[in-house]
């Protein structure tokens, strides 16, 4: 039994990485390698396709807005949960449970629901193809996330903190900003990572809200997808770049994630 | 813990949250409650057309059998992710160097945006150039995921699997760590097996967390709609057509408003309905 548990682990995680390795595997390929002949590593071994993203503006600009939007996101978020997640922690007040609850139910919304509405409402105040529009989106689903994990690492701190702050004649913004946040710091470092994650892994919404200006690099890919006769080599590539972030964020936050599952009742 | 304290005041801190959550739910949800009960031959033309909707949606056929395809989607990845996934979280080690290796690497799969995923099984499921399908077919399984619904249906569920079970790992792991020392050395010391370990120590503590993954599993199973979209587009016909990707050919392939705000209601009632009914139950004996 004990001498299988690595042997589980290890196929686990080959597992994961089968698709991927494919996927590396075909970015250095050119499309006609692709299609023509089948090998478990590159004939002709090219860098052409990661060139063209480099060097293409429609391309990089793709993942460029994307992460403006993405890091938006995570700063409206985290500085709206932050105060409404210190309230749930600290206070009792008319309708708090049931506010809570609502906030948890958006978290449920399918987003194939909303994205009709969606494009209609950013469309009435003409934030249609801005960022600004994407980032407000995602607080649809991030926002009540981000206040659930942070109300959890709140409230394993002891209340004697703030009162005795309070008595030493802190204001509350001081408090909260100097005191309180500093203690606090692994669960911020959670959410934020949260945040990031689901804003940028999420391509419906940020699809319709956006045609030129704000275009998320999933819309990029679809476009070349239909019409230049599906550049596989290329798609192969722009995906490969599209899990970069991911894997630098995940890095920052390794030692944090086990943990922040744990207390932030994610 | 501490009784909190009464203090309306704290509405304040609360209000952003209100005000920008609020803004993308409630205006959205009137709009399609708008929509839901309104026939319009266009030119912003509208006619009340009352529950009419509701009725066609739930007695329509098209209706019955993508909720069934839903159903059966939802139960089959929640059989195996969550089982599988709390087996690997027991077999990981528990501290070392390896520990932050085997979480970054597992954590990969979350953090590919959707549509990636979707285009990366599929290059790695056509049975002429990808891996899988490649190494299945040499195998002697007539795999094709693009003509055979069952071969669609597999890989449909495997790609869920690859995305998704580490969620449950993260989290039964997290559980897992958080359990004190002091319980495994007593069931030592009573002389305890792995299983009566598992069995009374570890499943009991492990309540909470198994919930919250299974609520989000379902949800989020419940609402997929990018990665299967991409992976199959509802092919072959319509035999992997769930909720979501049926009521998107509604709603923005065919733009019959009506009847798609209509399912869209019903489909959000019964995420939450479901939710709900797993949430009482699983949290019903918690003392907390």
């Amino acid at each position: 039994m004990t001498a299988l548990r690595p042997v589980i682990v290890i196929l686990y995680i080959l597992f994961l990485l089968l698709p991927i390795y494919w996927l590396l595997n075909m970015s250095f390929k050119t499309t006609n390698e692709i299609l023509g002949s089948f090998s478990l590593f590159p004939q002709n071994f090219t860098l052409e396709n990661y060139a063209t993203i480099f060097t293409d503006p429609t391309w990089y600009w793709g993942y460029i807005n994307s992460l403006i939007y993405v890091s938006l996101n995570t700063v409206i978020s985290l500085a709206a949960a932050l105060p409404a997640a210190y309230a749930f922690s600290r206070y009792r007040f008319l309708g708090d449970k049931h506010l809570f609850f609502w906030l948890l139910t958006n978290r449920m919304a399918p987003p194939a629901v909303f994205a009709l509405p969606f494009f209609q409402l950013y469309s009435a105040v003409e934030l249609f193809d801005t960022h600004i529009a994407v980032a407000l989106a995602h607080c649809l689903f991030n926002i009540p996330l981000a206040v659930w994990i942070l109300e959890g690492f709140m409230s394993s701190v002891p209340r004697e903190l703030d009162e005795t702050a309070f008595v030493d004649g802190y204001s509350f913004p001081h408090f909260f900003v100097r005191i309180f946040m500093p203690n606090i710091g692994a669960g911020i470092g959670v959410a934020a990572f949260f945040c990031f994650m689901f804003s940028w892994v999420e391509m419906l919404l940020a699809k319709t809200l956006t045609a030129v200006e704000a275009k998320p690099i999933a819309a990029t890919m679809t476009k070349t997808a239909s019409s230049a006769g599906y550049e596989l080599g290329l798609l192969a590539a722009a995906g490969c770049l599209t899990i970069i972030p991911g894997a630098f964020v995940i890095y920052f936050v390794r030692n944090y994630i086990a943990k922040g599952f744990a207390l932030g009742r994610v | 813990m501490a009784v909190k304290t009464e203090r309306q005041a704290a509405w304040l801190l609360v209000a952003p949250v209100v005000v920008l959550v609020a803004f993308n739910a409630l205006i959205p949800l009137m709009t399609v409650v708008n929509y839901s009960v309104q026939e319009t031959f266009g030119n912003n033309f509208f006619l009340w057309h009352g529950l009419g909707w509701f009725q066609d949606v739930l007695r329509s056929e098209r209706f019955h059998a993508a909720f069934g395809r839903q159903m059966l989607f939802t139960g089959l990845i929640l059989l195996i992710e969550v089982p599988l996934g709390v087996a690997i979280a027991l077999a990981m080690p528990r501290r070392g160097p390896l520990v932050s290796v085997c979480l970054v690497l597992m954590a990969l799969p979350l953090l590919i945006p959707w549509n990636v995923v979707g285009a990366m099984w599929n290059i790695f499921a056509l049975p002429d150039i990808g891996l899988l399908g490649r190494t299945l077919n040499g195998l002697g399984f007539d795999y094709n995921m693009t003509q055979d619904p069952l071969s669609a249906w597999f890989t449909l569920i495997l790609m869920d699997v690859w995305h998704w079970t580490s969620l449950v790992v993260l989290l039964t792991y997290a559980g897992l760590i958080s359990i004190p020392d002091a319980y495994y050395q007593a069931a030592r010391i009573d002389g305890a097996g792995a299983w009566a370990v598992f069995r009374h120590i570890q499943l009991p503590k492990l309540r909470r967390v198994l919930t919250i993954a299974i609520l989000l599993r379902f949800m989020d199973s419940f609402m997929v709609y990018t990665e299967p979209f991409v992976l199959t587009g509802g092919g072959p016909g319509n035999s992997t057509t769930l909720l979501s990707i049926d009521l998107v050919k509604i709603a923005l392939g065919q733009f019959d408003l009506g009847p798609a705000a209509a399912m869209s209601l019903i489909y959000f009632f019964i995420t939450l309905l479901v939710s709900w009914v797993f949430y009482t139950l699983m949290t019903r004996h918690d003392p907390s």
